[in-house]
């Protein structure tokens, strides 16, 4: 074949996590960090109830937009967190993770040439996914003294006229940021003002560790412009499911379940059946593994006070983002040595974004006995850093 | 915290103070104070070890006893129990709801010593109407704990 390829396709840049997996799989017995799903498996009843329907024989398609029981038992658990109100009909879409959600609803909302505002450090799919959506992304570089928050005048500065979607990516993956009442409040005015639409991934939402997770669907105004994204990845440690789920105005839902339609057809049966129970019985399981991830978010926190490594406190998701500014090399340097030399795998933060460079993702997506391990491991490594930039 | 520190050493007792303190956000003092008194209020009753004694060569015969009583008037069934207890080979003994009264459990070297205790002392005492005798053939899961469990991580090494 000598015709070329899809062009936007060709342009994209592989994920630069994809490079470094190709690194680390070089490397044997090499312990990770670098995980950015839970460690804990699937609570019973879910896998049980999973389980029960193949049994059954619930094995052919659901409506594209999902099972209605499970819409209706998301429009209440957005409710309960939230305290917003999606109906369950026409303002619910139950998709492959969050993943096919944010796909889907930048497809539904650009057009060619219409901007996407992104803010990284971010997860690696928006970039690419606006791209192929026809649209052009438009970076905001959060900064490690305001903790990666989204701040107004750094909004400000990225809108024009052009601007179509602001990509709202918190409690944030890499960073573990959150966004606080205040800050959403402090960036809705220019989201009006401007007429933007927000696609909230909040796919974080119940591992926040400070106050619970507020919602920008929840401040005035901001409903009937807001994509919220959802699922059960991480908070009921279902990623293999391949479960996530939309809410938004039904005249941008009707438009993402024909893309669904026609692309997917409809979400795992299987998982949906599942999932219904993990809404109606697994707040606690969620609760259980919340405090887990605390303790070891507060582990690692303590850890890198005591080798002074500079690291702002994150209160959502489940990784820390330290700074290894003080060492003169470059994200990739940083992990790539300490892989090769400590055997600890460690995603650099550029591979998040520009604005990641000078920090290392660490996920806490582990036992505290195995974090115990790679910290030690961690110490032991910056000492020798220090040491060799001391001679020097 | 009180329900949260009870929580993680009822899972690991061996966890030291200070790291308690640490991942649960409060002063070592802090812990040090509340399993003093956890202690004192007999809330904390000892510090047990989760042991898998079928992987050593010691033999251990486990069995749980189901037994009917006639209860006694104004004490119940504690006074039973607490002659039951008291014996050093009985494990634990609990007051059930439903076909029997209590259960004991007994761990001993041999299927004999068990029969033993059954036939001379248990059966013998005055207020029991009858026992029905189990042997536990493997436990897989104690304490809260899957005893055989694998802890292979099968996740991918790195995801985004």
């Amino acid at each position: 074949m000598t015709k070329p390829l899809n062009k936007n396709v060709l342009n994209i840049k592989p994920s630069g996590i994809r490079k470094f997996f190709d690194i680390v799989s070089e490397i044997k017995g090499a312990i990770s960090l670098g995980v950015g799903e839970p460690d804990f498996d699937t609570p019973w009843h879910i896998r049980d109830e999973g389980i029960y329907a193949l049994e059954k024989g619930r094995t052919f398609y659901t409506s594209n937009s999902g099972l209605k029981t499970l819409r209706e038992e998301i429009s209440k658990k957005v409710n309960r967190m939230r305290r917003v109100e999606y109906n369950p009909q026409n303002e619910i879409l139950v998709t492959v993770g969050g993943s096919e959600a944010i796909d889907i609803g930048l497809r539904a909302l650009v057009s060619n040439g219409d901007e996407v505002i992104i803010p990284e450090p971010s997860y690696v799919s928006y970039y690419p996914c606006t791209v192929l959506a026809g649209a052009k992304p438009v970076i905001i570089n959060l900064k490690g003294e305001n903790e990666f928050r989204l701040k107004p005048d750094e909004l400000l500065n990225a809108v024009t006229d052009k601007t179509k979607v602001l990509i709202l990516p918190f409690p944030n993956n890499p960073t573990g940021a959150i966004m606080e009442r205040e800050d959403l409040e402090a960036i809705r005015k220019i989201i009006i003002d401007n007429d933007l639409y927000v696609i909230s991934d909040e796919i974080y939402s119940e591992l926040t560790y400070k106050e619970k997770h507020v919602s920008i669907v929840s401040l005035e105004g901001m409903k009937e412009r807001t994509v919220l994204i959802d699922g059960f990845s991480k908070a009921y440690a279902m990623t293999g499911w391949r479960l996530g789920y939309a809410c938004a105005p039904k005249e941008i839902i009707s438009q993402m379940t024909k893309i669904h339609q026609f692309a997917i057809m409809c979400a795992p049966t299987t998982s949906q059946y599942a999932a219904i129970s993990a809404l109606r019985n697994g707040d606690s399981d969620i609760l259980e593994m919340k405090k887990s991830y605390n303790m070891r978010r507060r582990f690692l926190i303590n850890a890198f006070k005591k080798m002074n490594l500079e690291c702002f406190e994150p209160y959502g998701a489940f990784y820390v983002f330290p700074s290894i500014k003080e060492f003169n090399m470059t994200s990739e340097e940083f992990a790539t040595r300490f892989l090769e030399e400590e055997k600890v795998a460690a995603i650099p933060g550029n591979a998040f974004g520009e604005s990641g460079e000078g920090y290392l993702r660490i996920s806490y997506a582990y036992s505290i006995e195995n974090l115990k391990i790679a910290i030690e491991r961690l110490e032991r490594f910056i000492t020798k850093l220090r040491k060799e930039q001391n001679k020097s | 915290m009180r329900e949260e520190l009870l929580q993680i050493i009822e899972k690991n007792s061996k966890i030291a103070p200070n790291e308690l303190a640490v991942i649960l956000g409060v002063r070592e003092e802090d812990i040090l104070n509340e399993l003093a008194a956890l202690e004192k209020e007999g809330i904390i009753c000892g510090y047990h070890t989760l042991i898998d004694w079928e992987k050593t060569s010691l033999e251990k015969v486990n069995a749980l006893i189901e037994v009917r009583v006639t209860p006694q008037r104004g004490q119940g069934f504690d006074r039973i129990a607490e002659r039951i207890y008291n014996y050093p080979e009985v494990r634990a003994v609990y007051l059930i709801s439903g076909g029997y009264d209590l259960l004991v459990t007994l761990e001993e070297k041999s299927l004999k010593e068990i029969s033993n205790f059954v036939t001379d002392k248990l059966s013998t005492l005055e207020s029991v109407l009858s026992t029905a005798t189990h042997f536990i053939l493997k436990k897989y899961k104690d304490h809260g704990t899957i005893l055989d469990k694998k802890h292979n991580d099968e996740r991918e090494i790195i995801t985004p």
